[in-house]
């Protein structure tokens, strides 16, 4: 271990403030948890959360330019419509590699593992999570998952779309399924693990005076992703290992050959990766919230209406999964079903939009990096989810199901969505994680370029969609072309977009500007009471909540409890 | 890039143009709602901006009203989304009484197609306008999915199951088919045409070079070739059920339940004659699996659907 002192989770932080809880016995000039130990055993062996959240950000980084790089050569493919560029059997590994990587080993733990890891302990008054080393179990079974699909790769691919359905996977495909897909089942555990270590942190280790309605945004976000987690992933567990008895053993689940049901791998499949979308941006919607009421110095419109839709969604999420498979052979009756209550989930999200919105009216805004990725989110999520309505449209999905129409529909959520909101996150947090302010104007104009990249790269595929074009295409019909070459042209924009922060967080660390505990003026314990960066317990004195979230001052003198326009929540 | 460019693809049924009114409205719709978030995005950044550092916000705790306002309306536009969708889904989902029924077999990588008069087609699928087909597939292999953008419809082609995707062309013409379904390593390959033709133009072409014999009529050599007779006589005493009639029936099984005698059910006779033994029957009959080739075994039923059915035409409704 290292020669950091145990940590001191098990104490719950109710005792109200006592003295210094800080590592007895330790020099105090170690300031802050980058200073507090140094070499790689001090990282590799932290329990502390705040470290594990830069382990975290290191190999999320890592795999996202991976899944780029991969996507980078499908769109120069793409740019014509012979498949010029690399063969079939390449092209198909391409796409995979790139599903594969975003979504298991970027998308799932962005959000909650980077920066759920390094603030719900800050956020809620914690000295850490609940369970530190399970903490970082998680982050090595994690990585360990990672590493195994990668090894995939070196060794030849997977050619099997993210989506592994059987029977191709499980009797058809040459490639390495099987590594790519126990490296999916093996991060799935640090998922569990992760969403069982916030659940109890946030039941049990908030802070005095911090009652469930005076939490941010972002931990109620963070609480209902985690219940998917726990309840979702134990299903895809299961489903891999199903496929990977068939494909072993030729035990038949669901190659019909062998008596299986090609159809049940999809409804097993996509009862957990339905719900695993809401894991991506559950996390993010709870970042919207924290970037828009601090650059609007402003308490978040119908805060309770926008803490109960995540949960909303969390448990509908579950019933949609039908919705993937309404050309699949499922009973109509059950694809009415599954439309009804897809249009039903639409709702929630709509809400918080609204919500996000009307929290701008009268605010004190500024438009600062964080709040420009924000402010784009909302414009993007609008999009990814308003053409959700068309796949929820049972007659509308079956002409544009697995066409590119789907493919820009996720990607408006899941790039427009949950990458906006983890780059607007990384911004606004970056000073308190590293104690130094990146090149604010160098990130706006990312900013900008990532929106303008994106749109030009992912719109373009909503019309070759609509028109028929279906996706996972090495090559494609000519009058298909004009808009590929768009989207083609659209992510080298979005690529540079991305190495843009890249570099300039990099070079910050070293050259940035020294900032104190709360350059943007924010509320919230994180901000308030910590500083920047956090000592390796946070606080110094467990924090006594008084107030509510976002307790911002208001324009108004005379009116200064908060409960005029209706304290329902209460 | 010599096409010229067009935002929406040719429709060819009426089908098709339903799918488009419910993508127009929802086009409208995003365009409405997206235009009104960014257009108060922009307009609050822009009038709230913060001019001096300790400029303070209006605290605005929320509003019940508006927040019903704001969870009704988007449900009751995406409820009539989901009901006017439904009602063209059903469509899509109905067979007409005496649709051409057309038998589409997908492997990897292509699509080979027989009419019930006995021509075949690789990849192309030749149709008369204005007639309602039927086409009943299934894969040998992985799961495929018969998609004709021009149609607005597409159904999953699987192994071990039939499916059936029912339509009607409205335009002469020649349009793409796309396999949706990812197949493996040709699957953007695994396309071909489907050409809409005058019915004339269509018999005329039924009868053109390719044509054979009917599925059925493949499918009485093989019920003897097969010694299927030898059992299935249709005589009293004969050790298997008798076929004439069969499809379409009701079964009474030897554990007491009841199915219909539909595709799959026969299908799965041939193959797994042990899952469902006919009441009053032994087991006794052997397998076909790896005997018979799925267009095969489509054959035999197109056989089985003529026994003691003096009117073949009259069968072919099966719901």
């Amino acid at each position: 271990m290292s020669s950091s002192s145990p940590p001191l989770a098990g104490v719950p932080p109710r005792a109200v403030p006592a003295g210094p809880p800080g590592p007895t016995g330790k020099p105090a000039i170690k300031d802050n948890y980058l200073n507090a130990d140094y070499g790689w055993k001090s990282w590799l062996f932290t329990v502390d959360h705040k470290r594990i959240a830069i382990l975290y950000l290191l190999s999320v980084t890592f795999f996202f330019f991976v899944g780029g790089a991969f996507a980078v050569l499908m769109r120069l493919e793409l740019a014509t419509p012979e498949g010029d560029l690399v063969q079939a059997e390449t092209y198909n590994k391409l796409f995979t590699m790139h599903g594969v990587m975003m979504v298991f080993f970027f998308l799932l733990p962005s959000v909650p593992a980077v920066l759920g890891n390094f603030l719900v302990p800050l956020m809620i008054g914690a000295k850490d999570l609940a369970f530190p080393r399970l903490n970082l179990l998680s982050w090595y079974i994690y990585t360990i998952g990672g590493l195994f699909s990668l090894f995939a790769v070196v060794s030849g691919g997977v050619d099997t779309g993210w989506t592994f359905y059987a029977p191709y996977s499980s009797t058809y495909s040459n490639t390495h399924v099987i590594a790519t897909a126990l490296g999916v089942f093996i991060s799935g555990f640090s998922s569990i693990l992760t969403g069982l270590n916030f659940l109890v942190t946030i039941h049990k280790m908030r802070a005095p005076g911090m009652t469930w309605f005076r939490l941010p945004l972002f931990i109620w976000a963070h609480y209902a992703t985690s219940i998917i987690m726990l309840l979702g992933t134990p299903v895809i567990a299961i489903t891999i290992v199903l496929l990977a008895l068939e494909r072993l053993f030729q035990i038949g689940f669901f190659d019909a050959k062998l008596g299986g049901d090609p159809v049940l791998f999809q409804h097993l499949f996509w009862f957990y990766s339905h719900p695993a979308v809401y894991i991506m941006i559950l996390p993010a919607m709870g970042v919207i919230s924290e970037i828009i009421a601090a650059f609007s110095k402003k308490r978040i419109f119908g805060y309770s209406f926008v803490a109960f839709s995540s949960l909303a969604i969390a448990i509908l999420g579950f019933l949609v999964w039908g919705h993937h498979m309404f050309v699949s052979g499922q009973s109509v009756y059950a694809g009415l079903i599954f439309s009804f209550l897809s249009m039903v989930v639409a709702v929630p999200s709509a809400v918080k939009t609204f919500n996000w919105t009307a929290t701008l009216f009268k605010g004190s805004i500024q438009l600062d990096t964080p709040m420009l990725y924000a402010l784009g989110f909302l414009g993007l999520f609008t999009i990814g989810g308003l053409t959700g309505l068309y796949l929820a449209t049972l007659a509308v999905d079956v002409h544009v199901h697995d066409t590119y129409f789907v493919v820009a529909h996720f990607h408006y959520v899941m790039v427009g969505g949950v990458v906006m909101a983890y780059l607007g996150g990384l911004h606004y947090w970056w000073p308190k994680m590293f104690g130094r302010m990146y090149p604010e104007f160098l990130a706006r104009i990312a900013a900008v370029v990532v929106f303008v990249g994106f749109n030009l790269t992912f719109f373009p595929q909503f019309l070759v969609g609509y028109q028929g074009m279906p996706r996972r295409y090495h090559e494609y019909v000519e009058e298909f072309q004009v808009l590929n070459v768009l989207s083609s042209a659209g992510a080298s924009i979005l690529g540079l977009g991305y190495l843009l922060p890249m570099i300039y967080l990099t070079w910050s660390l070293y050259y940035g500007r020294k900032v104190g505990p709360n350059p943007w003026g924010a509320k919230g314990l994180e901000w308030e009471q910590a500083g920047s960066p956090p000592t390796t317990f946070n606080f110094e004195r467990t924090p006594l909540v008084t107030e509510e979230a976002y307790a911002y001052p208001d324009a108004r003198p005379q009116i200064t409890a908060r409960a005029g326009h209706g304290g329902r929540h209460e | 890039m010599t096409q010229e460019f067009k935002l929406l693809p040719q429709a060819a049924s009426e089908v098709a143009s339903s799918v488009d009114h419910i993508t127009l409205y929802l086009t409208v719709v995003s365009v409405f709602f997206t235009a009104l978030i960014s257009l108060l995005v922009i307009v609050f950044a822009t009038r709230y901006r913060r001019r001096h550092a300790d400029q303070r916000a209006e605290q605005i705790e929320g509003s019940l009203p508006l927040e019903i306002f704001w969870t009704v309306i988007p449900l009751a536009i995406a409820l009539f989304s989901f009901a006017w969708g439904a009602r063209v889904f059903f469509r899509m989902n109905s067979t007409p009484e005496g649709s051409l029924p057309i038998s589409v077999t997908g492997k990897q990588w292509m699509w080979k197609v027989q009419h019930p008069e006995g021509r075949r087609e690789i990849n192309d699928l030749h149709v008369p306008v204005g007639v309602p087909v039927e086409l009943t597939m299934i894969s040998e292999d992985v799961i495929h999915s018969f998609y004709v953008p021009a149609l607005r419809t597409k159904r999953d082609v699987l192994p071990g199951r039939y499916s059936k995707l029912a339509f009607v062309a409205n335009k002469v013409g020649v349009y793409d088919i796309f396999c949706a379904e990812y197949c493996g390593t040709k699957h953007s390959k695994m396309i071909g045409k489907l050409h809409v033709l005058e019915d004339s133009q269509y018999q005329a072409w039924l009868s053109g070079a390719g044509s054979g014999p009917a599925p059925r009529e493949d499918g009485a050599q093989l019920f003897a070739a097969l010694r299927c007779d030898t059992c299935h006589s249709g005589q009293d005493n004969s050790r298997g059920p008798s076929l004439a009639g069969l499809f379409g029936a009701d079964v009474p099984l030897a554990d007491g339940q009841v199915v219909k005698a539909d595709l799959d059910y026969l299908r799965e006779s041939i193959l797994k004659p042990a899952v469902k033994i006919v009441a009053g029957y032994q087991p006794l009959m052997p397998t076909y699996a790896g005997q018979v080739n799925e267009e095969q075994i489509g054959q035999l039923i197109a056989y089985m659907r003529t026994l003691g059915a003096p009117d073949p035409a009259s069968t072919e409704t099966t719901r």
